[in-house]
């Protein structure tokens, strides 16, 4: 039997520390929808997304009224547009069939114009590159992303110097609208084919056909529970970590199963991802200050996420067999209330987001920088954030948003996207580096030191 | 499938009256109820509820909503599951 202070934890979890389900994401394969016809190819993609998504905004409904924990975002994810799209070139047909699908079924994004170009790119990939920006710029739900590199294959020099481009452009093509297009680009090294969580979701070409994957967050709740055991020692710190996001996640289980069920699809995995927004009481930069930092983005900041990600995936692991994605504490700076007021006081820079993003989830996220940044530069921080992934065998991306026109002050993205004090970059450059292109070859993967 | 009511709000007469009274009307069994008032009279109440289907978990639960606002006071109705799957392995 349940007791009175179990029920009311819960109850407090969901209705003053922020818990809710971040996201029910369903995947779906597109390889059948192929043709090598442009409008046959998006529209069989247009029939595909509406036969099997349209009742997802009612499902998570239905499961809000039942649990009483909000689903904050309903999303679609499909096989990479640059395979499904390569027969008949049509790839921009195909994004407005998505964006067409998305808003009429009523999601907010659908990820998946993605390319998977790790170790090399065919001349279709490589065309597919290139249409992004436009992409990006005249559809509003379509989200974009480019794996560049891996532990197993190296990193692919050659695309992350077009990549540093593209993400030029594309703040060129929506700078009217705050360089928004940016927001909708990651590029990664080491992506994962079940991560729920946009912009860097899509099916991977190993996943099923109808995949439901769930993203929970909740730093409010871990925040809470850190708070409750001020001076006791890292161990403990450790502990109640683990122990707070076993319970988040078993309720992300719970959802996970049912919302499979409703939507006559395989349960995929859960994301457990303190994923902040951008108000207080949902920010990981406050959680690592209640751990003991007087200003997120100071000494010891490293340290502090390096356990509080390492935490969150054990509490995680322990609850549940479908742990995946990418699973762990997020740092996207305009979407955390805590890191934008670091960056404001001066206390966070951009080369320590760097080294936070070794030791946890992603990478460089949501940072508005100078719109003056070369396109070189662009790539330079592609580079880095992709040798870390490659040498740690972890998942790291880019997502940097160069504010046209723009040197200084703050861009506003809107919503959950939040807003973002351009932060400055190092003034030195590497354009020759970038432009040897190539390959820089897979790591050593012994004699690690 | 069993459901908890839970009623969190500043004390006053007749708040388990009428959440009773309406399960009451809907034929919908008590089966364990717990209350505490807290400092700052902020009275906190648990019920469980016998069997609930989707149709009537709808039903009931704007009736509550309705005592809600009536009472000045939070009432919430979630299935048992989601606490069981945070508390119980």
């Amino acid at each position: 039997m349940l007791n009175n202070q179990e029920i009311l934890q819960t109850i407090h979890m969901i209705s003053e520390q922020n818990l809710d389900i971040r996201t029910i994401t369903m995947h779906l394969s597109l390889f059948e929808c192929i043709s090598d016809n442009a409008e046959v190819t998006a529209n069989n993609v247009y029939k595909k997304l509406m036969e099997k998504a349209s009742n997802l905004p009612q499902v998570a409904e239905d499961i809000h009224n039942k649990y009483g924990i909000g689903i904050a975002n309903k999303r679609l994810s499909v096989s990479p547009i640059s395979l499904i799209g390569a027969s008949s070139g049509g790839y921009i047909q195909i994004a407005e069939a998505m964006d067409r699908a998305a808003k009429e079924i009523g999601i907010d994004f659908i990820g998946g114009y993605t390319a998977l170009i790790q170790k090399g790119m065919t001349k279709q990939e490589k065309e597919f590159l290139y249409t992004i920006p436009k992409v990006l710029s005249i559809t509003d739900r379509v989200c974009a992303s480019v794996n560049v590199g891996s532990s197993k294959c190296g990193i692919n020099m050659d695309a992350i110097k077009i990549m540093g481009e593209i993400v030029k452009k594309t703040a060129y093509l929506t700078k009217d609208n705050g360089c928004i297009g940016c927001a909708k680009l990651v590029v990664f090294c080491n992506a994962v084919d079940d991560n729920p969580f946009m912009a860097g979701s899509f099916n991977g070409v190993s996943q099923g056909d109808c995949v439901i994957n769930v993203g929970v967050s909740g730093p409010g709740v871990v925040k809470n529970a850190i708070e409750q055991i001020k001076g006791e020692d890292c161990s403990v710190l450790a502990q109640t970590i683990m122990n707070t996001t076993f319970k988040i996640t078993r309720a992300a289980e719970l959802v996970g199963k049912e919302a499979s069920k409703m939507l006559n699809g395989e349960f995929g995995i859960i994301d457990l991802s303190l994923a902040p927004t951008p108000i207080h009481n949902d920010s990981v930069g406050e959680v690592l200050e209640a751990m003991g930092l007087s200003c997120v983005g100071t000494h010891g900041t490293t340290a502090c996420l390096a356990m509080l990600n390492d935490a969150v995936k054990k509490g995680g692991t322990m609850a549940s067999s479908h742990i995946g994605g990418l699973s762990g504490a997020f740092i996207p700076v305009s979407e955390d209330i805590g890191i934008i007021n670091a960056v404001r006081t001066g206390h966070i820079s951009l080369d320590k987001l760097e080294a936070m993003t070794s030791v946890c989830s992603v990478g460089l996220d949501m940072i508005a920088i100078p719109g003056s940044t070369t396109a070189t530069t662009i790539s330079a921080m592609i580079a880095d954030e992709a040798a870390i992934g490659m040498i740690n065998n972890k998942t790291t991306a880019v997502r940097v948003i160069p504010v046209y026109g723009k040197e200084e002050g703050e861009v506003n993205f809107g919503g959950l996207l939040g807003f973002a004090p351009i932060m400055p970059v190092n003034k030195g450059n590497a354009y020759e580096f970038i432009n040897r292109g190539g390959k820089i070859p897979a790591p050593i993967h012994s004699f690690k030191n | 499938m069993k459901a908890i009511i839970s009623v969190i709000g500043v004390d006053k007469v007749g708040i388990i009256a009428k959440v009773s009274n309406a399960l009451y009307e809907m034929g919908i069994n008590i089966e364990d109820i717990s209350q505490t008032i807290m400092q700052d009279r902020v009275f906190t109440m648990t019920m469980m509820i016998g069997d609930t289907d989707d149709t009537s978990m709808k039903t009931l639960n704007e009736k509550m909503q309705s005592i809600a606002k009536e009472m000045n006071v939070d009432i919430r109705l979630q299935q048992e599951d989601i606490f069981l799957s945070m508390h119980r392995i």
